[in-house]
């Protein structure tokens, strides 16, 4: 019913190429681009924006970033928070040394920064694949970890190794209220999602597609897995070099190296795991699954007016987070995502299924 | 049959998320128009108490948080309250982590008639995160004995209060003490001494004294660090069984410490040399190291083990009415003595504004009056029933820091036991060029504009 799309030619290429080929599709999508630009900021509060959007936003582009690499062409890394650190770092000292850079001309040199960090240690998948690349990749994340807790000149000689710094700014316009920075991640956001669902459905995510699927096949049919594997690497690192610097620039404000370590790594690959790998709009799923439920969890008892310790709260939102998540992988093994497009199967066909 | 669990999920999901965001909507909006009104009095001062009950560090966590609330407890049993105003609470847990940390902070900080009166982070990383957002929020971050050391300054940091010391004052009280057993700073020429410190913000803190007084002193400094949660020192203790350091300086927290104890222990390195910083210094941190543990010094500033005035009323008011918070656990104890203190000083100073701004519920910038105008002498400390708890503290505009004196205690085997005629005061003329330096810095890189206390005073 929502989905009938008859009558819905396509007479030309672009119409064949667009992102969003059914028009409720379009539809949908400008309605809640709309919405989450124009309605969000005036209803939510600064709460939800600072403990729940705000990371949300940031952590679905790093999603997104992660997903290009192990979702997209099928190299498994466990250390991507490092590539968010070296965006941070990155950033910081760009800031602190080139005061004059505009803060997009930032951000994009930190991007550039993590893509070519990404893409050195992209050169083990070259030789090694599946649980021993994760393992190689590991090293980054340690690897990065000792660097900015150990070489002061990354902290600007910061006694504590803890680094802060000033609301950012944009052409005059001083990002510093909650609504400011919701508005302007979500525009980065958008900007990003697009640039990646143009990446993944072109050549280049199709030589992705076809290293992950089966490489020598890749490699006869002519894709160089030097260039799919290493050009992976580098996209998905700029895409999470960017979001470190966000982190740490619009959400965090100042942060310690321990702000990008492994568990940061490790949501960051459950968030596509469970969200769906291979699928951009898995990593939005993903992102809101890991970021939001377990502060909802928490404040769910108090909600509930259901009177219970602070310590029996936490325990509490662990085991029920873990048996989520144990739920949807055995439920769905291919994510969050795949269960959105059944849904949307359904509806197509909804109410008369054959 | 898919269809049915997808529907299933969908609505599950929407409800989840409308609830969510509904009650948070909810409790803002509760917050906010009130937050105005505040002039007409609700009569109820809101304390967000953020505590950690669960993870590596909630052995030292819970007694803390015991004694803060229950001091709260006290004051509405046996007071009825500060000067009539009831205060109201709500325990929040962070686990210790900077992110939740933040968000507890978030959650909190509305609530209330008034909204959060100070804020008490009990945790470094987290008091460097909200530090930023206090300017914003203009609520006061109380971080007594731990926290920025530069934030002693006023001037730059409006709303942090390190009341009673920071971690460069305990670490110039430290190099004082095994300064004066080998009979003066100067003998420490050719010493070894070795911090052991958390790799975190706290533990990284004292460092940049303990390098200013090496470069005056000539002693020679081993850095070993030890990453979170600290069960696994192997390395760090072979390396002081290699160096065989003249002093340890142990600068850990939770589990860490115990650990610490321990292998000092299997390293065989004596107990006596080994000296902890004030959150180093509690039973949690001794007791599982068993009889290994004897010998071991800490500084002790506040707030002694021991019972006093104050726990008796406790006891009365609070504990025999069945209202005590989470199983008595700790009670007297170091940490929880230390947490009670906190909590007095955040009433006192809550009091203490109200001087100025009248007995009603108060904002956090009127509070912020009261913490820059503390003055709690020895008089007050005995009526308040804190008689041998805590030394007496007074504050300013431009000194968030008051008084910083501490002492040192050892621990016998059963209990902490204060070291008679040890007081030691911090050299203030080698930390106040330091802290003036980093407070400059931190106030160029987030282009804050200082504040004039003397043109502030004279409103």
């Amino acid at each position: 019913m929502f989905y009938r799309e008859n009558g819905q030619f396509k007479s030309s290429y672009a119409a064949d190429q667009q992102l969003l080929p059914i028009l409720q599709d379009r539809v949908f999508m400008f309605a809640l681009v709309a919405f989450a630009f124009i309605v969000v900021p005036l209803v939510v509060t600064d709460y939800v924006f600072l403990s729940l959007l705000i990371p949300f936003l940031i952590l679905a582009l790093a999603a997104i970033g992660l997903n290009l690499v192990v979702g997209y062409c099928g190299q498994i890394s466990i250390g991507h928070a490092a590539f968010m650190a070296v965006g941070a770092y990155a950033a910081y000292n760009l800031v602190l040394r080139v005061p004059q850079l505009n803060f997009l001309v930032v951000l994009v040199l930190a991007g550039l920064v993590a893509a070519a960090v990404g893409l050195v240690f992209g050169i083990p998948s070259l030789r090694i694949k599946g649980l021993y690349l994760a393992v190689a990749t590991l090293g980054a994340q340690f690897f990065m970890d000792w660097l900015f807790a150990r070489v002061k000149w990354f902290t600007n000689y910061a006694h504590s190794g803890s680094v802060q710094t000033a609301p950012v700014e944009l052409f005059g316009w001083s990002i510093n209220s909650p609504q400011e920075k919701y508005v302007f991640l979500l525009a980065v956001l958008i900007v990003f999602t697009v640039i990646a669902r143009n990446l993944v459905r072109g050549h280049i995510g199709r030589a992705w597609m076809a290293m992950r699927d089966m490489d020598v096949a890749a490699e006869v049919i002519g894709i160089r897995p030097v260039y799919a594997k290493l050009s992976a690497f580098a996209v998905s690192s700029f895409y999470v070099g960017v979001a470190g610097a966000l982190w740490g620039f619009v959400h965090l404000g100042s942060w310690e190296p321990a702000a990008f370590n492994l568990t940061l790594s490790l949501n960051l690959l459950f968030m596509i795991i469970i969200g769906g790998m291979g699928s951009i709009l898995g990593s939005f799923f993903g992102a809101a699954f890991i970021v939001v439920l377990p502060i909802l969890l928490n404040q769910l008892p108090q909600f509930l007016g259901i009177p219970m310790s602070t310590a029996m709260v936490s325990h509490l939102e662990f085991m029920i987070f873990g048996a989520l998540i144990v739920f949807f992988l055995i439920v769905e093994p291919h994510g969050l995502a795949r269960l959105w497009a059944i849904g949307k199967e359904k509806l197509r066909l909804w109410p008369f299924p054959h | 049959m898919h269809k049915a669990k997808f529907v299933g999920l969908a609505v599950g999901l929407a409800t989840a998320v409308a609830f969510g965001t509904g009650s948070a909507l909810a409790q803002d909006k509760k917050g906010a128009p009130a937050k105005k009104a505040a002039a007409a009095g609700g009569g109820e001062q809101f304390f967000p108490v953020l505590s950690y009950r669960t993870g590596a560090y909630a052995p030292n966590g819970i007694p803390f948080a015991n004694g803060f609330v229950d001091y709260l407890k006290l004051v509405n049993a046996r007071d009825g309250g500060i000067n009539g105003v009831r205060i109201t609470f709500e325990e929040c847990e962070t686990g210790y982590a900077t992110d939740r940390g933040v968000e507890c902070y978030e959650r909190l900080k509305g609530k209330g008639p008034t909204g959060a009166t100070l804020f008490h982070p009990l945790s470094t990383g987290i008091t460097f995160a909200v530090t930023d957002k206090s300017f914003v929020d203009k609520i006061p971050i109380v971080t007594f004995g731990y926290g920025r050391a530069d934030s002693v300054d006023g001037t730059v940091f409006g709303w942090n209060f390190p009341l009673g010391g920071t971690y460069w004052d305990a670490a110039d009280m430290l190099v004082q003490h095994v300064g004066k057993i080998n009979g003066g700073v100067d003998k420490l020429k050719g010493k070894k001494i070795a911090l052991v410190y958390h790799d975190s913000p706290y533990g990284k803190e004292p460092i940049a004294l303990l390098e200013e007084r090496a470069r005056m002193h000539g002693y020679q400094l081993l850095l070993l660090p030890v990453t979170h949660p600290g069960v696994e020192q192997k390395a760090t203790w072979l390396q002081i069984r290699q160096q065989r350091p003249d002093y340890v300086f142990l600068w850990g927290w939770g589990v860490m410490n115990s650990t610490s104890i321990k292998e000092a222990v299997a390293t065989g390195y004596p107990r006596n040399q080994m000296y902890g910083v004030w959150w180093s210094g509690a039973e949690p941190d001794v007791t599982p190291a068993g009889d290994g543990a004897k010998g071991y010094n800490a500084l002790t500033f506040l707030a002694p083990a021991g019972q006093g005035q104050v726990h008796k009323d406790i006891i009365k008011y609070v504990h025999d009415k069945g209202d005590a918070t989470g199983k008595k656990e700790g009670f007297g104890e170091v940490l929880y003595n230390r947490g009670m203190v906190g909590a007095m000083m955040s009433v006192e100073s809550v009091r203490r504004a109200q001087v100025r701004h009248g007995r009603k519920p108060l904002t956090g910038e009127q509070v912020r009056w009261g913490l820059e105008n503390l003055a709690i002498d020895q008089a007050a400390i005995k009526r308040l029933g804190f008689e041998g708890f805590m030394s007496p503290i007074s504050t300013s505009c431009v000194d968030h820091r008051g008084d910083s004196v501490a002492g040192i205690h050892t621990w016998d085997g059963k209990q902490w036991v204060v070291q008679k005629d040890v007081k030691l005061v911090a050299d203030q003329a080698i930390i106040r060029p330091m802290i003036r330096a980093s407070a400059e810095k931190y106030a160029a890189e987030k282009k804050i504009v200082k504040r004039d206390c003397a043109k502030e005073s004279q409103q």
